[in-house]
């Protein structure tokens, strides 16, 4: 469906990151924010909080950030698309109530613009080393999605995509920014209303007493319905068979789990986004994204203007990762070069799909900063050789 | 010829319809109190008019964490201590909602004890029944805040020297506008405030004490669920309106008990639309009661 014209703010703008990924939340019809703040994605929640009382949002500023991702949880229950923003330290205390979204199926976003770690880190300055907690941060095995954009433009149209898979899947989806896409202002354009699809939160409609709340009778995910529409139904973060009882047995585990990781393992083909330039003929493809995306490609021609065949590409989607094509590349480039600001994590998915039929070479960055291009273009240079 | 009516005798238990009964038997042990205030909860909200397909229950973890998965009302069962601002998020990602938090004194003091008085703080509409065993029992017998000092735990093998929680003094001096104590031999009493809490508006706290004869007695010696049950009946002391600084909990000591506060004082949700009504007038738009749902 279209979405609701209250929150959309058509227009040409000049907006950081930041409040572009605030803008993109309400376009996308969230209407119930819990935060705290913390540098460097504070703006987020200030941009909300400004434009929600106009809009029949609510915005509240929790006491810390297990609070917000709980009440996250609890709002999407009753429907209202629901969205909490952090940071490293606070993105570590929300992992216990991501846990419990995966487990109950609750469908919401959050937001963490990444900074230098680990602990307080650097506060103020880049980092992109949160992209394995994103995915394996909270215990258990569970699957969700997580997607990282390389511009403000980017903040906004992502942030609706992440409202809309997580309401498909029913799923937490991790909105992997970094502090440069948070900070850095560009043009950012916000279409009318009628132009944004959302998905709708659709709800069961088969009576109280025969609707089970997690029966998916061969849909990916269970039908939904909402706290006070009468349905007394009852949901656990114990393992739970389809009535949402907790069973505790080692054959509804397997059933639990499997289900849980396979929503996403099977229809990864639908998630998964990325974007390529030159992939074709090309010796070395560079995998980037967020921040380090756009200075790649910096690096990418200066590779060129040495003579090296260089394609590019760019995780839009990061978790579920793009596992078929990078095994296709393996087969064809000479190396991967893969530049992040971190001591080395998406490369290590690289190293695993390449299955050593193509080496993967990190280009590594402590974080603080971006990387030099010419780093980058050493990099392709040497893999090369 | 006379006729005789033959008495109609009920199969199903008056209290019934408000549980799970697909979930029978439940988890607590022989003696425990949970089931008793359950059922004192259960007659409350039979007796009073709240809209039970409006109503909304969740619980954290432990052996009260076990509430909400046994009513049959919608029901949450969440994680460790976040049982409050989950039903933070109901409440007010749908307004018109009754929530309910019904969990344990380590639950909700303990590692939740930061949510509570936030929530407390800004009066936030909920109902808390937080029932006390003055230990951690799920997970063995562990100290809580809670514990009575010089009382034992699996943890203070030689007695508690750690000063607990007055849970009622917590709550009202963090801003709650209903805080009342009963233990869960005061059935009547104990329902009756239940009725009175869920017609109030605001954040409402009651605590119930409640026995673990498993756990808490058998490391103090207290005696059976009997013995325990005449504790109750000979050192509790009802003082409605007691100053709450006045009532902690000595080991073996006298319970104070009795509603305790009971005022009227704007929710979070009030202040939030008066708020906004006086300096944004007409662009205000509130959430509407049934929440922000998009649909077609």
């Amino acid at each position: 469906m279209k979405t609701d014209p209250a929150g959309v703010l058509t227009g040409v703008h000049y907006l950081d990151g930041d409040y572009a990924c605030g803008e993109g939340a309400m376009a996308a019809g969230c209407r119930f924010v819990a935060g705290y703040p913390i540098t460097p994605s504070t703006e987020v929640v200030e941009r909300i909080s400004q434009r929600f009382p106009m809009m029949g949002g609510t915005f509240i500023q929790m006491e810390d950030e297990l609070a917000s991702m709980a009440a996250v949880a609890g709002a999407s229950w009753t429907g209202t698309k629901s969205m909490t923003v952090t940071s490293g330290p606070g993105f570590s205390l929300m992992m216990e109530n991501i846990g419990l979204a995966a487990m109950m199926e609750t469908p919401c976003v959050v937001v963490n613009v990444q900074r230098g770690g680990p602990s307080t880190g650097l506060p103020t300055m880049v980092g992109q080393a949160d992209m394995m907690q994103a995915r394996w941060g909270s215990h258990g095995d569970y699957e969700l999605i997580a997607m990282s954009p390389q511009s403000p433009q980017e903040a906004f149209d992502l942030t609706i995509d992440a409202f809309n898979l997580s309401e498909t899947y029913r799923v937490p989806v991790m909105f992997m920014m970094d502090e440069c896409v948070g900070h850095m202002t560009e043009k950012v354009v916000i279409p009318e209303a009628d132009k944004i699809d959302v998905v709708p939160r659709v709800l069961s409609k088969k009576k109280p007493g025969e609707y089970l709340p997690y029966a998916v009778n061969g849909r990916p995910v269970p039908e939904f319905v909402r706290a006070g529409d009468g349905y007394r139904f009852h949901t656990t973060g114990l393992t739970h068979d389809e009535k949402g009882y907790p069973v505790m047995s080692a054959e509804c585990q397997h059933k639990n789990v499997y289900r849980l990781m396979n929503k996403i393992r099977f229809n990864a083909a639908d998630i998964i986004r990325i974007e390529e330039e030159d992939v074709d003929g090309a010796d070395v493809v560079v995998v980037a994204y967020g921040i380090t995306a756009r200075v790649t490609r910096a690096g990418i021609d200066m590779a060129r203007a040495e003579g090296v065949k260089v394609g590019f590409l760019r995780l839009i989607v990061v978790w579920p990762f793009p596992e078929e094509r990078i095994r296709e590349l393996a087969k064809k480039v000479k190396a991967f070069v893969v530049p992040e600001i971190n001591l080395g994590q998406m490369v290590l998915e690289v190293e695993r799909c390449a299955a050593g039929k193509a080496p993967a070479i990190l280009v590594p960055h402590a974080g603080g900063g971006v990387h030099n291009p010419e780093d980058i273009c050493k990099a392709i240079v040497e893999a090369v050789r | 010829m006379s006729t005789t009516t033959t008495p109609t005798i009920s199969e199903e238990h008056p209290i019934a319809p408000f549980l799970r009964m697909d979930r029978m038997p439940h988890i607590w042990c022989p003696t425990c109190g949970i089931g008793t205030i359950v059922k004192c909860f259960a007659t409350a909200l039979d007796e009073s008019d709240v809209d039970l397909d409006k109503t909304a229950i969740c619980s954290g973890i432990g052996c009260t964490g076990r509430v909400a998965g046994y009513m049959n009302l919608d029901a949450f069962h969440s994680t460790h201590g976040r049982a409050i601002p989950f039903a933070t998020g109901l409440k007010l990602g749908r307004p018109e909602l009754q929530v309910v938090v019904f969990s344990g004194d380590g639950d909700l003091s303990g590692i939740g004890g930061n949510h509570f008085i936030h929530a407390a703080r800004r009066n936030m509409d909920i109902l808390v029944i937080l029932v006390n065993n003055f230990i951690y029992g799920m997970t063995g017998g562990q100290n809580a805040p809670t514990t009575p000092i010089t009382a034992r735990s699996s943890t203070m093998p030689f007695g508690n020297f750690e000063r607990p929680f007055n849970l009622p003094h917590l709550a009202e001096s963090c801003g709650a506008t209903f805080v009342a104590r009963w233990t869960c031999l005061h059935i009547r009493r104990l329902t009756k405030c239940m009725r009175m809490a869920l017609r109030h508006k605001g954040f409402r706290f009651i605590e119930v004490i409640a026995p673990c004869s498993t756990l808490y007695a058998r490391l103090n010696r207290l005696g059976s669920g009997l013995d325990l049950m005449r504790f109750y009946h000979d050192e509790a002391e009802i003082r409605h309106g007691a100053d709450t600084r006045e009532v902690d909990i000595g080991f073996q000591d006298r319970i104070i008990c009795g509603n305790f506060v009971n005022e009227e004082r704007p929710t979070f949700s009030d202040m939030m639309d008066a708020h906004y009504n006086e300096v944004l007038g007409d662009r205000y738009v509130p959430m509407a009661p049934e929440g922000g749902w998009l649909h077609d």
